[in-house]
This record gives C-alpha cells, sequence and structure tokens, in this order.
C-alpha cells in the first residue's frame, strides 16, 4: 500500500479543488489527480426559465468572468430569436468585452500568479500573495491598485453593475455610450494601454527570464488546442469561428452550431466536472496518458494565442511576433499562459481605444425588435479562462426547454490533470517533498487560471 | 483590540466568486484594511489551507464572511469548522443569505441535475452511464468527492449566523461601510442585515411614477422601456417593491429592471409573496377571469420571484414525491 498526498483546498484559483498525489512504495507518483468539488446544475434549473432572462442567470456561472457569460448568453438567445443586433450594438457588446478583459488579467497576474514569480514558489506560504507583494514592492502594489480600480470604474460608470451586469439584451445592449463617456474613457484606456506595455515588458524582461527552467518543464504536456478566430484567421475574443488545433499545428474551422460534431463531453467518476475532448481525433478515444493522450486539447490565453494566425492590433501583434520567435507555434509549455495572458492584455487595450475612435460607438441605435418564437441557438465567446459555449433550445413561448454548456476551464479540466501530474512525477522522487514543491504542482494549476 | 490586528477570514461555499471580486473592488480600501487587519484564510487569494485553519483554537477569528450557499458536504463542513473557528459570522451576499442563484436548484433535485448534466444535455458522451461518486477506490487508497445534496441550504439554515450582508453580490460601497463598522467595533445588535437600507428599493428608485395600473405584463426585451419612468408602470415586472435597496439601484440605472437580489424587506420574510401582493394591488381589472388572463401574460412568476431566495422562502423548495 502506497501513500497519497492531499493538496486541499487548492488556492489562489478560483472554485473549490484538491489535488491528491498518489505515491507507490517507492515513493514516487503513480498517479495524480485534480479533483472539483463544484456543481451548481445550471443545465437543469435554467429549464423553464424565459430565454431572455438567461444573460441575468448564467452570468453566475463565475463571478470573475460574469461579462463573457453575459454576452455569449445574450447571442444565444439573439440566435434562438433569429435576431440581428444593429452593427452599434455589436460594437458596444465588444466594446464591454475588452473592457471586462482588462482588470481581470490585472487581477491573475499581480495578485494571484504574481505571488509565486515575485516572491519566489518556495517563500513562506503565509506570505506568498498579494498582501507579500504590497509589502515586499508597495510602489507598484499602489500602481497595480490604482490602475485595476480604474479599469474597473469606468466599466461601472457607463454600465452600473459591473459584477453580474445587465447592459446586455436580446436583440441588442440596454444603454448607449454617451459622448462625454468616450472623450473621459479614451483618456483612461490611453493610460491602461501604457500600463499594459509596461507589464508584458516587465514580465517578458524581469519575470520570466529567472525561471526559465520552469517555463521549459513545469507540467508541460503535449495537447491540441481551442480558439476564436475571424474568417481570415485573426485572434477575436467576441466574435468568429472555432479552431480546433491538433498538437501538430494542423487545425479544423467550423462554425458554433457544428461544435457537438467536434467536441465529446467525458465523464470521470472522481470528479465533478465534465472533461470535453476532440471527438474527431483518435478515432473518438478519451486518455488522460502522458505519453499518449488521446481527445485531449486546452483553451484559454495560450490555445488562442497558438490557434490564431495574427492579432488585430499592431502592439500586441508585435508581442506575437517576440513570442513565436521564441517559443514557435504552437507552444506546449504549460506556464506561458501567463505571458499568452499579458499579449491579450495589451490587445484588449489597443481594441477598446481603436472602439472608442469609432465614431458610430455613440450611436443611439442600439436596439433590434424582437419576436417571440421556438427555436434553438448557440452563443459562443472567448472568456479570459476559455471558450464559453451556450447552447439554447425554447418552446414557442420563448421558455427554455434544454440547455448545453461547455465553459471556460471546463474545457481544462483533462489536460490540468495532466500538468498536474506530470509536475508530480518530475518533482516527487523517492517520497520526498516539500511545501516548496506542493506549490510548484499549483503553480501548474495556476498557470490555467481556473 | 487597539493593540491587536483583527484576524479575518472569506470563505466560498457553492458560489461564483463574484463575491470575492466585490470584495477586492473596495480598491485601494485593501491597503487600508491590511493595516488594521491580518487576513488569515482566503483561498481564492492566499496560501492558508483547511489544516491551517483545523489548527486554529476556537473563537480565533474575530469575523469570518462566508459567502455561497450550502450545495454539498464540504460547504457544511467548513461552514461548522468556521464557525467553531469565529467570534462572528456574516453571510456574504445573496447565495449564503438566501440561496441565491444555485438556489434555483430546489425546483429540482440530485438525481434530475446529475441526470441533465451527465446523461442528457448535448456534448455528454456517456455510454458506460458513469456519475461522479463520493468514493472512488485506486490502488493507494480510497479517493473522495463531497457529496451533493438534494437541497440547497443557506447559511443560517445551517450554522447560526450573525450578520447578513446581501447582493449578488454586495455593492463594494456597502461592504467597505460594513468594514469600517467591524474595525470601529461599532457593529448593530446581532442578527441584523447591514450595508444594505431597510426601505424597499421602489422608496429609492429615481424613475417616475404616476398611476400603478396595468392590463399586461410586457417581457423586457420586446419592449423599448423609457429610462425616466417606473418599469411596473410600463408593464416589465421589477421587483423594486418587495427587495431592500442599498444595492445603489445599479441594474436600474441600466435601463434593467430589479430581480431582488438584494432579499426581501425587514419583516418580510416571503419575498416572492410580497412582490405577488403588490402586483395584485396593481391589476387593473375587478374581474377575477381578466385578471388571470392578466397574470397569464406573465412566464415563469417562480422564477421571477424566487430568483435569489428560494432556500429562504417559505416554499423552501418544490415538494418531493415519496419514492
Amino acid at each position: 500500500m502506497g501513500k497519497m498526498i492531499q493538496i486541499q483546498p487548492v488556492t489562489r484559483i478560483e472554485g473549490h479543488s484538491r489535488v491528491v498525489v498518489e505515491l507507490d512504495d517507492g515513493g514516487n507518483v503513480s498517479d495524480a489527480r485534480f479533483h472539483v468539488f463544484a456543481l451548481r446544475g445550471f443545465e437543469m434549473f435554467c429549464q423553464g426559465r424565459p430565454v431572455e432572462e438567461m444573460p441575468r442567470i448564467v452570468n453566475r456561472i463565475c463571478g470573475i468572468c460574469p461579462w463573457n457569460h453575459h454576452l455569449a448568453s445574450v447571442k444565444a438567445t439573439d440566435a434562438v430569436f433569429g435576431v440581428t443586433p444593429p452593427p452599434a450594438a455589436v460594437k458596444l457588446r465588444r466594446l464591454a468585452q475588452h473592457m471586462a478583459y482588462i482588470p481581470d488579467k490585472l487581477l491573475h497576474f499581480y495578485f494571484l500568479a504574481a505571488p509565486d514569480f515575485v516572491l519566489g514558489p518556495d517563500c513562506d506560504p503565509s506570505t506568498r500573495n498579494v498582501i507579500g507583494i504590497a509589502k515586499a514592492n508597495p510602489e507598484l502594489a499602489r500602481k497595480v491598485v490604482r490602475m485595476r480600480q480604474s479599469a474597473a470604474m469606468m466599466l461601472e460608470e457607463w454600465l452600473g453593475k459591473v459584477i453580474h451586469p445587465v447592459a446586455a439584451v436580446t436583440g441588442g445592449f440596454s444603454r448607449p455610450l454617451l459622448e462625454k463617456e468616450r472623450e473621459k474613457f479614451l483618456e483612461g484606456y490611453k493610460e491602461q494601454l501604457e500600463f499594459a506595455k509596461f507589464t508584458i515588458a516587465f514580465a517578458r524582461e524581469e519575470v520570466f527570464p529567472k525561471y526559465t527552467e520552469a517555463v521549459e518543464s513545469l507540467g508541460v504536456i503535449k495537447t491540441g488546442f481551442i480558439g476564436t478566430v475571424t474568417e481570415d484567421g485573426t485572434h477575436d475574443i467576441y466574435d468568429g469561428k472555432l479552431r480546433l488545433m491538433k498538437p501538430d499545428g494542423s487545425y479544423d474551422d467550423f462554425s458554433y452550431e457544428q461544435y457537438t460534431d467536434h467536441i465529446g463531453e467525458h465523464i470521470e467518476a472522481w470528479t465533478y466536472p465534465k472533461m470535453p475532448f476532440a471527438k474527431k481525433w483518435a478515432s473518438g478515444e478519451f486518455s488522460l496518458d502522458l505519453d499518449e493522450p488521446k481527445g485531449i486539447y486546452r483553451s484559454n490565453a495560450l490555445a488562442r494565442i497558438n490557434v490564431c494566425d495574427k492579432i488585430g492590433t499592431p502592439e500586441a501583434q508585435k508581442e506575437l511576433d517576440l513570442f513565436r520567435e521564441k517559443y514557435g507555434r504552437p507552444t506546449q509549455l504549460t506556464l506561458l499562459y501567463h505571458w499568452a495572458r499579458l499579449i491579450e492584455l495589451v490587445n484588449n487595450c489597443e481594441t477598446v481605444i481603436q472602439l472608442l475612435e469609432d465614431p458610430e460607438i455613440t450611436s443611439r441605435e442600439i436596439r433590434s425588435d424582437v419576436q417571440v418564437k421556438a427555436g434553438r441557438g448557440v452563443g459562443c465567446v472567448e472568456a479570459p479562462r476559455g471558450t464559453l459555449i451556450h447552447d439554447y433550445t425554447a418552446d414557442e413561448n420563448g421558455l427554455i426547454s434544454s440547455v448545453n454548456l461547455i465553459v471556460g476551464t471546463t474545457h481544462n479540466q483533462a489536460p490540468i490533470n495532466m500538468s498536474v501530474k506530470k509536475a508530480a512525477q518530475d518533482l516527487i522522487h523517492g517520497g520526498e517533498y516539500d511545501q516548496g514543491v506542493l506549490n510548484r504542482i499549483e503553480m501548474a494549476i495556476r498557470a490555467y487560471d481556473p | 483590540m487597539a493593540d491587536e490586528k483583527l484576524r479575518v477570514a472569506m470563505f466560498w461555499g457553492a458560489a461564483c466568486g463574484g463575491c470575492d471580486v466585490a470584495l477586492l473592488d473596495i480598491h485601494e480600501h485593501i491597503l487600508d484594511v491590511i493595516e488594521v487587519a491580518d487576513i488569515i484564510f482566503w483561498p481564492c487569494a492566499m496560501d492558508f489551507k483547511f489544516k491551517d485553519v483545523e489548527a486554529m483554537p476556537d473563537e480565533h477569528l474575530d469575523l469570518t464572511f462566508y459567502n455561497g450557499a450550502i450545495r454539498n458536504s464540504e460547504n457544511e463542513h467548513i461552514a461548522k469548522l468556521l464557525r467553531q473557528k469565529s467570534k462572528l459570522m456574516a453571510a456574504f451576499g445573496s447565495c449564503s443569505h438566501m440561496g441565491g442563484i444555485p438556489g434555483l436548484g430546489n425546483f429540482h433535485d440530485r438525481k434530475s441535475i446529475f441526470e441533465t448534466a451527465y446523461l442528457n444535455t448535448k456534448s455528454t458522451h456517456n455510454p458506460d452511464k458513469v456519475f461522479p461518486r463520493t468514493e472512488f477506490e485506486v490502488p493507494e487508497g480510497k479517493l473522495t468527492l463531497p457529496e451533493i445534496y438534494d437541497t440547497v441550504k443557506t447559511l443560517n439554515q445551517t450554522v447560526p449566523v450573525d450578520y447578513f450582508i446581501p447582493g449578488c453580490p454586495p455593492n463594494p460601497e456597502q461592504i467597505w461601510i460594513v468594514i469600517q463598522a467591524v474595525a470601529s467595533g461599532k457593529l448593530p445588535p446581532k442578527g441584523s442585515t447591514v450595508g444594505a437600507s431597510d426601505k424597499a428599493l421602489c422608496d429609492e428608485c429615481p424613475r417616475k411614477k404616476t398611476e400603478l395600473k396595468f392590463k399586461q405584463f410586457k417581457r423586457r426585451h420586446l419592449v423599448h422601456p423609457d429610462p425616466e419612468v417606473c418599469f411596473m408602470e410600463q408593464g416589465i415586472v421589477c421587483l423594486g417593491a418587495a427587495t431592500r435597496a442599498g444595492c445603489g439601484w445599479r441594474c436600474i440605472q441600466s435601463n434593467m429592471p430589479c430581480r431582488g437580489c438584494y432579499g426581501p424587506l425587514p419583516n418580510a420574510r416571503d419575498q416572492g409573496a410580497k412582490m405577488l401582493t403588490a402586483i395584485a394591488s396593481h391589476i387593473d381589472s375587478e374581474d377575477p377571469e381578466e385578471v388571470e388572463r392578466i397574470l397569464d401574460t406573465l412566464p415563469d412568476p417562480a422564477g421571477y420571484f424566487y430568483r435569489f431566495g428560494l432556500p429562504l422562502s417559505l416554499l423552501h423548495r418544490r415538494q418531493r414525491r415519496n419514492a
């Protein structure tokens, strides 16, 4: 009989989970798992709700990324009722989507991930957090808090409720952008862009070079990737087609409605979330085997950066070029999620500025008329944590009869398990480990920002 | 208290993480908080583990903010553990206060939730009908998962709660007011709702009200509501009459009606019943058949009136048939 090491709860991530590392008689890792405890039952209790209420219910799937669920959902409701929002409403939704990414990226990089890199993976766990960062570097901490506040406040000033938003409505948007808000925000987001450029340069030059060995090994596995791109293959977080890339870099592109042809969800008895897999690969088989995984793909920033051919804004494209020059495409290095996230942060700031400079953004034509009817609609956007797929079917009264949800980190359940096992196998030998080793296993999880 | 810092914990049950972000959204005040308080358990932001909490003496924590509903045995176990370790326990946010959105699960039970999630959804591939289990044997021993309960409970239905902070999530400005009250020792009597008003949202709403009478409900997405006029006067269901104020009417400001996340008014335990009474008094008809026809224009009344509060309500859950 071997031994089991437990890490619980896994910390500096969203949600409830435990890592269990199973050791054999020699103290080497025979298996390791990432168990997730939550099941709230959205696919059940959304049934019977009016379709148009869904964007105000399913945003509660995730309070870190409620905007993305809100927007994926409203797109699904448009599709159910067969309505096309006016162009200005689409721009406002896109603006909200990019605006909402910015505080999220700052939160993850500085508050959740940075303690491992700035203070070090082995430091005293009681100080390994954002307060530790604030004590070690008060000036930077103050700046981060101020920039995150500014980003969150602009969204709030425009749209009121920012955690569990209400502003997107079937057929369009509930509130226009006023000219005085446009002018004020433009100044604010120019400052955000400067800070984003500072952040990625800081990470690229001062943080990651210290951890080259960890970047090249920690939790590294071989998988495919999923993300959204426009018709010409440009990175896009609001709209486009889904691209599912194999580990060798070849890919299939498909429309939202076709997702069931490409993605299945596998169930393991030891964790509550399902494990999505690419069902056209490996004859439809599923395996978490590290040497020969089957059907496994990843989502979130690194996946999007891998699947896109290019990025639509100049500063972010420069960063993508630097990244690809160093790591190629696709790269499998798990810790590079942190870097990919910051490339997107630059793109978010640039895109917000582009949208605010678009004269149509202050248009008052932001709602199309809607008729209630029966139908099915699939709405997708990219959340920071990955592709959101919201699939609703409604009866003739516009009440939900079935819901299928594949969301953000759910796509990453299988690969997180593989990265945990890989990290544990590489780090624990002969039964020897300390808190720094266990924290490194958690770092492999945090890269996915689950 | 003056020379010793407060010891504080923040934990989540069945939740979305939005309450934790709302706490961070007090922004630069978080730097003031760490001057007066040591946060010694907060899983989403810090590396303290369950073993650290288990090792604390009883009542070691001055205050625990518990967000999230009680959906499974882990939520319950940690709620009890933190209650034992805390002098004061506050239900933070709609889910722990009254069940929240996860409380809609009380229209169903574990079996139907499992069958939907693991068998009957479009992309589920489960030929062997595998379901997650609370115990799972591996060569090295036994792996466990918490048990998902049939019924979602509020925190106060699980352990005694000292203070209630409503909202999905609580408004950060209100959170800061509560934290200042804690730091200065100026909390109201135990059992109070804090970080909210005692008035109804309607009483604070800036929209124009003239004569509240209607002959038909209208669904929000089918109309272009006047942003200056009371939603109910426009036939759109708004829970402002049955809901506590204190949120800063941020939904109303975006031209969207209230869905009740701040919970029932003082002395009105059942928010849905209160709302139904409010609606009934404003239907513009005396004819019972016409009243019924008007009520029929409102789809899914249970889903509107108990959007956030089914577990706290007198209904608590859909009645269960004996197996």
